[in-house]
């Protein structure tokens, strides 16, 4: 936008494009319509912003949030007012709930109208002031700069999340001069980056003090762009490390301290590891209660190092003995300095053993259904050990979400994209989409239920005609498969609204031919690797794989909702033995 | 949390930016995190780009912590304070009293006491304003009942400190680094 330069006073719209430029975002996800339409002037002719036409709006939300995974930056998305506005709704708290960087930008009614209930009126900036970090409602065109340069600042810094900013139409048609700030005017948002010097300290000397220290890694260490600090703790240490759904790849899979996920459906090594431990090293983790099951029997004879960049959430659900507020890479990077220098490290060489030993007896996996049909987690596994670690995965939530987790080869780290907070249903395909459009020289697959794949299949329409080639694996149960495994364990195998029926409609193949993707299907055992190895064999277009599988297949290990992770099952009614494991 | 303690009553000084939504976002906040609060004043400064927020809450120490935590997260959230027992904490009340002719002494004098004012007499009525702390306040309530309350009006509570120092004087020299109990 060159041309724009030159000009005196710009439209607000033009503001708007040349604020994205500014800030370097290079890809909008989003779709046009009344309010939002000025701004879609101006960036018809940005050469700078690729905007990509979405076929829903919760679609550009969620792509913005795999964008902004696989690079790092903040994602962007674009909707109208009223109805495209509120279909932001559920990614936003996606990525409320995450801390994934996007900035939503959504028209609204002219200023004059707000409050009227005018056409496609709705008040999203009340609606999102709970699930964004910060929002704002621009009303004057000189305004919009400020705004989206702040806007993006809050996403991206500190924790990061979203930040929606919501433009009046007038706002958008108005003129004004272009004034790029050269100085945020945010006195109230000053994040702590640089930890306390005495808290690092006192949990140096906590560490070199334990007997039974677990690294219980999140989300936020991954982040931090830490895994490669966390690498050298663990090493230095010997200490045990379990990182959460949000952290897998932090350390790899082969690493011998990788003691696996913790969690509802976490490993057996990783649960007994919290709850037998006496120190949590917590790093960018937050004692979710998916983690934490019943939280007053929670590793109870643990003391609790707690580093996090978001002080609200140092002692939220688990009292902190010692709380850190910094970035994790800083924070890390300074324990292992101290750790190395102080010449007293632990001694944990029983503890790991003892854990080692419980890895081994209780590794996670599954037995193959006795009729000769697909097991899900055989074609999860394979789809991991043909396309390999290098690969990006994104998943929907669910069985094969949690199969996902256990089966794919998690060695490097932000490969993994899911929805762990909030648990959204058909995030999967807009996600793999972003992911695709950030990274488009690596092989991006989605695995994905057949639930969740009719929820927000239709951008892969968008996929093909922007030519964003993902491949989706539909792992097929032909039911809302969580679901139906609680009301085989919980209701007595009453099995109320989860059959999908999918074994019939929609014809997953025929579906994806009609978007523009090859589809294709897998039925019996000896078709699963040729079909993985066709799919990877096609990267002009979109490629959807449908595996039929076996629909009793649950996830294992379990720990039952409330329950206390001391109740774990590795099968149904099947306990890990722990008596005669004296530390 | 694993170390309950009694709850306590705190004053919270919290000054914002002085912006459209700020009252929401904050009104919204305590309500989806469920925390309890009894009073909330909102009121500019003495600088135009800056309000207070005065909160009164009963709350546990540790939720109390939470709840700092998380209005310091709002990004128009510039300062809480928490004012210490000393300081100066008043409310404002109007009341409308039934008095009958030969019981109008005797009300007066009430008012008298507790260096309140009536503001508006009729035949069998008397409405008066008194300002003070909320003990106080409620002593002269509950004298003021065995005569019958017609109508009660109650601001929330407004705070300051004690002492010459100033909450909104350090905030504006730059110092807006963000924690509780300054004063």
């Amino acid at each position: 936008m060159a041309d724009l330069d030159t000009a005196g006073e710009l439209t607000g719209a033009q503001s708007l494009v040349k604020s994205l430029e500014q800030v370097g975002a290079e890809t909008v996800f989003g779709i046009p319509g009344g309010a939002i339409l000025p701004a879609y002037d101006p960036l018809y002719d940005s050469e700078h912003v690729r905007h990509i036409l979405v076929r829903h709006e919760q679609g550009a939300g969620h792509a913005a949030q795999g964008y902004a995974m696989v690079t790092g930056k903040v994602g962007v998305c674009m909707a109208t007012s009223g109805p495209g506005a509120t279909n932001l709704v559920t990614p936003i708290a996606d990525a409320y709930m995450d801390s994934v960087p996007i900035v939503a930008i959504t028209g609204q009614v002219a200023s004059p109208a707000i409050g009227t209930d005018a056409f496609q009126e709705a008040d999203i900036r009340g609606i999102t002031m709970p699930i964004t970090k910060h929002n704002f409602l621009v009303t004057k065109a000189a305004d919009i700069p400020a705004a989206i340069a702040s806007a993006f600042h809050i996403a991206g810094t500190g924790r990061p999340g979203p930040v929606l900013v919501d433009i009046t139409k007038d706002a958008l048609q108005a003129s004004s001069s272009f004034v790029w700030p050269t100085q945020l005017d945010l006195p109230g948002y000053r994040p702590v980056t640089k930890p306390h010097g005495k808290q690092v300290r006192e949990a140096a000397r906590l560490i070199a003090e334990s007997k039974r220290p677990v690294l219980y890694v999140g989300g936020g260490v991954l982040k931090a762009q830490a895994s490669k600090e966390l690498r050298e703790l663990a090493d230095l240490t010997g200490i045990p490390v379990v990182t959460t759904l949000m952290a897998l790849g932090c350390i790899p899979d082969s690493h011998p301290q990788n003691m696996g996920m913790p969690g509802m459906h976490g490993d057996v090594a990783a649960v007994g590891a919290l709850q037998r431990s006496d120190l949590l090293i917590t790093l960018g983790a937050r004692f979710d209660d998916r983690v934490t099951g019943d939280l007053s029997t929670f590793a109870p004879g643990a003391k609790v190092i707690h580093a996090d960049i978001d002080p609200a959430e140092i002692s939220k659900n688990r009292y902190a003995d010692v709380p850190i507020v910094g970035d994790a890479k800083e924070i890390i990077g300074e324990l292992t300095s101290l750790l190395r220098t102080g010449g007293r490290l632990p001694d944990v060489a029983d503890w790991a053993r003892f854990l080692t030993d419980v890895k081994r007896r209780y590794p996670t996996g599954y037995d193959l259904p006795d009729d000769g049909s697909l097991s899900p987690q055989h074609v999860i596994q394979r789809i991991g050990e043909i396309t390999g670690p290098d690969a990006y995965y994104a998943s929907g939530v669910g069985q094969h979400q949690m199969w996902a987790a256990h089966f794919l080869p998690w060695e490097l780290p932000g490969r993994w994209l899911n929805s762990g907070g909030l648990g959204t249903m058909g995030y999967c395909v807009p996600a793999a989409m972003g992911a695709k459009v950030g990274r488009p020289d690596a092989t991006v697959w989605g695995i994905d239920g057949d639930g969740c794949f009719q929820m927000t299949n239709q951008e892969l329409v968008t996929c093909a005609l922007e030519g964003i080639p993902i491949k989706i694996a539909i792992i097929n149960n032909q039911s809302l498969g969580m679901v139906r495994q609680w009301q085989t364990l919980f209701y007595q195998g009453r099995y109320s609204n989860t059959d999908l029926k999918t074994n019939r409609i929609p014809d997953f193949p025929k579906l994806a031919e009609a978007m523009g993707c090859v589809g294709l299907r897998a039925e019996e055992p000896d078709d699963v690797d040729s079909v993985i190895e066709k799919a990877l064999s096609i990267n002009d277009v979109p490629v959807v794989v449908e595996f039929v599988v076996h629909k009793d297949a649950m996830v294992w290990p379990m720990i039952a909702g409330g329950a206390s992770n001391d109740e774990i099952k590795v099968a149904r009614d099947m306990a890990p033995r722990w008596d005669g494991e004296q530390l | 949390m694993n170390s309950p303690t009694d709850a306590g009553t705190h004053t919270l000084s919290v000054l914002v930016e002085n912006k459209p939504g700020v009252l929401a976002r904050v009104s919204s906040l305590i309500s989806r995190r469920g925390f309890n609060i009894e009073s909330l004043a909102v009121g500019p400064t003495e600088y135009p780009h800056m309000s207070r927020m005065t909160l009164v809450v009963t709350l546990e120490d540790h939720v109390l912590e939470q709840l700092t935590k998380q209005l310091n997260k709002l990004i128009e959230v510039l300062k809480i304070v928490e004012l210490e027992r000393d300081a100066v904490r008043r409310e404002l009340i109007l009341v409308k009293v039934r008095v009958e002719p030969d019981q109008r002494g005797q009300v007066l004098e009430i008012i008298q006491l507790f260096g309140a004012k009536a503001v508006d007499v009729t035949a069998d009525s008397i409405t008066l304003e008194a300002t003070g702390s909320p003990e106080k306040l409620d002593a002269l309530l509950k004298l003021l009942e065995p005569f019958g309350l017609r109508e009660l009006v109650q601001s929330g509570l407004v705070a300051v400190g004690r002492g010459s120092r100033s909450i909104t004087d350090r905030t504006q020299r730059g110092e807006r680094y963000k924690h509780v109990r300054v004063v």
